[in-house]
């Protein structure tokens, strides 16, 4: 099996989210970047896992600049095998999508993985995206990925419980959790990830659809309305009169 | 301006988060639905502003939804595609996006003004305005977030429509039913009790359960409950499992870390039950209860029943 996981740059969840230049871009400076978890945990996890236990190989693959060089070290020390970097600003999940498309139309892999949402743009938009720049089934939220033969099995959520899939040929796949579980990098993969390869491509000039303006924090609450733990009747009283929530 | 809505139906009846997005779609312009399966009438979608409704076979996948949908554009000549941000939408809504050459703006939480719309970045954590620089542009509705459409409208036409949709490429083996008790799938539900490792264990999730039953809500927990196993992976709320926006979001005996604020600081009110003043949560919340969760909880569920 041969998989290709898709991997984003994302600040690391306890960050503290601040803007620069007028509110258009989010401001980097102090801020620790990690591999987005979705892609991690359990995207990359989970082919790890079908590799060791059938053979073949997981290529890991970003759209960025040289500052993404060290979340890539990170999945190689995971255990990825081999890194590809497609060296353009990521600017929204349309080129990013068709960035990934042309470089893996060019490729013969057996499935991609990618995260179900990247913790910072939240869109879960680049799977479905690549799913149809390859014309390939895009099954998103999956809680499960095996395999039958050549069939692909999956648990995937869905609005009214879940469902087992089945799907033969390649495809796209969005990980959410219980798919796999996090897996802490040894010394050892530390160690091999520094010589594995890391291929830097050319971008193929794919351009966004969306632009972003403006951003915002969200307006600060207004504080805590505390009532007493013997009396929680005032709290139903509250909820209904003055929050009007129930 | 001239919409496309895609709608998702269930007995018949268009979803809420579908009927949200159909209010979306026809506060922009003038709204033709397109749906895949069955449809009771017009499905609920003239009180929703729509148009016209247009039919498609049942059963499609995924790529089978964006030819319909693609499809039903280039037949209106319509210039947005509006569906719900839920599991269908995020499955189909990029794969739209592709065909159409259009942008994608996904998860908006504001109703339309102008070009721009809002959407929520950093896991809840900021907002940010966007706007389509394409042709064409295909917007996702965060459920729950919008608001229902005003109503008032009659009822609407329904045309069948027929399109090239190429084959079916995705095999549903088995369909089960959600383990949620029938109550609302959590990233739809309105009212969400939810607790943590406060609860000391399994067993004692009854309070819990009582409690959730009184109010009407759906139960959820905190991550490191469902990774010890106390509670199902499908309970957990936070950034890592499932982001929720209810009306009503009742956390009992979990501290707040930044990591399950990721996923609930969408809730409208937040009502926080811990027996440390100092837990986080209560920074975040909107109301709060100082005590201890085996007390406090029966007696809460006293009072809702009392209603």
């Amino acid at each position: 099996m041969e998989f290709l996981v898709c991997i984003s740059k994302a600040p690391d969840t306890t960050t503290r989210i601040a803007f620069a230049e007028g509110d258009t871009r989010f401001n980097e400076e102090g801020v620790q970047f990690i591999v987005n978890p979705y892609d991690e945990w359990y995207a990359l996890v989970r082919a790890l896992e079908i590799v060791e236990a059938q053979g073949g190989k997981v290529v890991i693959a970003t759209v960025g600049g040289a500052d993404c060089d060290p979340i890539l070290r990170k999945a190689l020390a995971i255990g990825a095998h081999e890194a590809v970097r497609i060296d353009a600003q990521p600017e929204d999940a349309t080129q990013v999508a068709a960035e990934l498309a042309a470089y893996a139309k060019g490729q013969s892999f057996d499935a991609i993985l990618c995260g179900k949402e990247t913790i910072d743009h939240n869109s879960s938009a680049v799977p479905a995206m690549l799913a149809e720049h390859l014309d390939v089934p895009c099954i998103a939220l999956c809680t499960s990925l095996d395999y039958d033969g050549a069939k692909a099995i999956m648990m995937r959520e869905t609005a009214n419980g879940v469902e087992k899939i089945g799907v033969t040929g390649p495809f796209v796949l969005s990980a959410a959790k219980g798919m796999a579980e996090q897996r802490i990098p040894n010394m050892r993969g530390i160690m091999a990830a520094r010589t594995k390869p890391l291929q830097v491509l050319p971008a193929s000039g794919a351009t966004a659809g969306t632009r972003i303006e403006r951003f915002a924090l969200p307006p600060e609450k207004a504080g805590v309305k505390l009532v007493d733990a013997d009396n929680p009747s005032e709290l139903v009283r509250l909820l209904r009169e003055e929050a009007k929530v129930i | 301006m001239k919409c496309i809505a895609f709608i998702q139906t269930k007995g018949g009846q268009a979803t809420k988060a579908s009927l949200e997005a159909a209010g979306f779609a026809s506060s922009m312009g003038e709204t033709v639905a397109v749906v895949s399966g069955e449809l009771n009438g017009d499905g609920g979608l003239g009180s929703a502003g729509v148009g016209r409704v247009l039919q498609g076979a049942p059963d499609l996948d995924d790529g089978q939804i964006a030819r319909l949908v693609s499809a039903a554009v280039e037949q209106e000549g319509a210039q947005v595609v509006v569906c719900a941000q839920d599991h269908l939408g995020k499955a189909v809504a990029g794969r739209i996006a592709v065909r159409l050459n259009a942008g994608l703006i996904a998860g908006v939480t504001e109703p339309p003004s102008g070009d721009h719309h809002t959407r929520n970045v950093f896991s809840g954590k900021a907002t940010a305005q966007l706007h389509g620089t394409t042709d064409r542009l295909v917007i996702t509705t965060t459920p729950n977030a919008i608001g229902m459409p005003e109503g008032g409208g009659g009822t609407t036409s329904v045309e069948a429509f027929e399109a090239d949709l190429g084959s079916r490429k995705v095999e549903v083996i088995e369909a089960a039913a959600p383990s949620t008790g029938g109550r609302a799938p959590l990233p739809e539900a309105e009212l969400v009790v939810s607790a943590g490792r406060g609860l000391k264990g399994p067993e004692n999730w009854g309070i819990i359960e009582d409690l959730a039953d009184a109010v009407g809500a759906t139960t959820a927990c905190s991550r490191p409950v469902s990774d010890i196993g106390w509670r199902p992976h499908h309970e957990h709320v936070g950034q890592t499992g499932i982001a929720i926006r209810p009306n009503l979001y009742i956390a009992i005996g979990i501290s707040g870390a930044i990591q399950h604020l990721a996923g609930v600081n969408g809730s409208k009110v937040i009502v926080v039950i811990n027996k440390d003043p100092e837990a986080p949560f209560f920074k975040a919340a909107d109301y709060g209860i100082v005590g201890d969760a085996f007390e406090v909880v029966p007696k809460l569920t006293a009072a809702f029943k009392a209603l």
